[in-house]
């Protein structure tokens, strides 16, 4: 029997996180981290879980206390079971955050092997994930009477024309997993499928363009249908990539009501990010649903509502109360910072596995 | 013509709008009659507040209050 940690001991809790890639397309990973630290106070232990040995995270020891590689997600469950057993029984995680979109198809299932080895998670259902993947963000939308872009899923280059002569230009060209292009012609379009075919694989989605505000939602659904916690973010600047580097937080009812509509639709677990164009009439668009927190997620907790922390005691079967009020005009200004490291741990790292 | 609810002003004359995220800088005239405005004042007793306390023409008043006006109606904070 797995008896839960004592939640007001940071000492006894033991947190694994993945997406530890801080750098222009960050990972979620830091910012859940710092979240949590600022939550659960100094004893917690932060087990960083890495793919790549130069994911920036890894090298900020005040964060991360120590980090494992993992195998990548096309390694499948076994191998990924079989090394995060290894992992436990050396650190005895008692919770585990995964925070990339490719990865959480795997963790979810093996949630219940995790929870046997007394590592608990809070994870939406492969159903979930697929019905807001998107490839099938247009039926989604459909169904539940969300605002969602007209789009198109392409497996093949010969089928852009057609689907750009429909939708115009700006036309938006989606990679299956990360990544979106503006396409400002045909040769546009054609060059980012061929860029997002190599890097992501098949399929690509075409979408229609929408000109408006971009605003981005933080949100914790407590698998009943409830949000725990909605924060919604416009962004102040973007990088090329698309990226917010910039964002303050912002109150409107509407946007907090279709948060609140999505987990109802969904009813779903977990952390979860909603990227909305408002257009000059005001209507909400859903641009893409991701199913994890965002990498500005440490901005929930600076502005009242720790969404990290609240899924560490969800995921333990501790009560959490819906949170309202937040802070609004709360900013974020993101930095890089050139962290210095001797060779020797990057060496270690790569031959060992762990760090 | 009233500010909306939710406008936040400061003394210096910054100006944000929570429901929006957008932030306005201005000068020392616009930030007395941004705050006449939030204290629930009237037009009529604004402009006058104007007149007593500044050396400027009823019509130059006029002018430059419907400019100012539009400019608080653009950028989305005024209660229409």
């Amino acid at each position: 029997m797995y008896v839960s940690p004592d939640l007001n001991k940071g000492k006894n809790l033991t947190v694994a996180v993945t997406g530890l890639n801080a750098n222009d397309n960050p990972g979620p990973g830091l910012a859940v981290i710092r979240a949590l630290r600022t939550g659960f106070g100094e004893g917690l232990k932060i087990i960083g879980l890495a793919y790549e040995t130069l994911e920036p995270a890894i090298y900020l020891r005040d964060q991360v206390d120590k980090t494992y590689r993992i195998p990548y997600p096309t390694a499948g469950t076994e191998a990924l079971k079989i090394r995060l057993q290894q992992i436990q029984d050396i650190e005895q995680i008692d919770v585990l955050i995964p925070n990339f979109d490719a990865e959480l198809y795997n963790f979810i299932k093996i949630e219940q092997a995790l929870l046997q080895m007394g590592i608990h998670t809070f994870l939406p259902s492969h159903q979930q994930l697929a019905q807001r993947d998107k490839v099938n963000l247009g039926e989604f939308g459909k169904k539940h009477q969300f605002n969602v872009p007209a789009d198109e899923v392409v497996f093949t280059a010969s089928e852009i024309d057609q689907i750009a002569n429909k939708f115009g230009f700006p036309l938006m060209v989606k990679g299956k997993f990360y990544e979106a292009h503006t396409a400002l012609n045909i040769a546009d379009a054609h060059k980012a499928f061929h860029k997002l075919h190599a890097k992501w694989g098949l399929p690509i989605i075409l979408q229609k363009f929408i000109k408006g505000t971009e605003i981005n939602i933080a949100g914790l659904g407590d698998g009943k249908g409830n949000v725990i916690s909605v924060i919604p973010m416009r962004k102040l600047y973007i990088t090329e990539k698309g990226k917010a580097w910039a964002g303050i937080t912002i109150e409107d009812e509407k946007l907090v009501a279709l948060a609140k509509d999505f987990a109802k639709a969904t009813g779903w677990k977990g952390g979860f990010e909603l990227e909305i164009m408002m257009d000059d009439n005001g209507s909400l668009y859903i641009m893409e649903v991701n199913p994890r927190f965002p990498a500005w997620v440490y901005l929930t907790a600076a502005a009242g509502q720790n969404q990290p922390k609240a899924l560490v005691y969800l995921a333990l079967g501790n009560p959490v109360e819906e949170m309202n009020t937040y802070k609004a005009g709360k900013m974020f200004i993101r930095y890089a910072w050139d962290n210095i490291v001797d060779v020797e741990e990057f060496q270690k790292l790569s031959a060992f596995g762990e760090l | 013509m009233k500010l909306k609810a939710n406008i936040a002003t400061s003394e210096n004359g910054f100006i944000f709008n929570p429901a929006t995220g957008d932030s306005f800088t201005s000068n020392g005239i616009a930030a007395e009659i941004l705050a006449y405005m939030k204290s629930g004042e009237s037009e009529v007793e604004i402009k006058k507040k104007i007149l007593d306390h500044y050396e400027v023409e009823p019509n130059q008043l006029e002018r430059d209050w419907d400019d100012y006006m539009l400019q608080l109606k653009e950028a989305n904070l005024l209660d229409l």
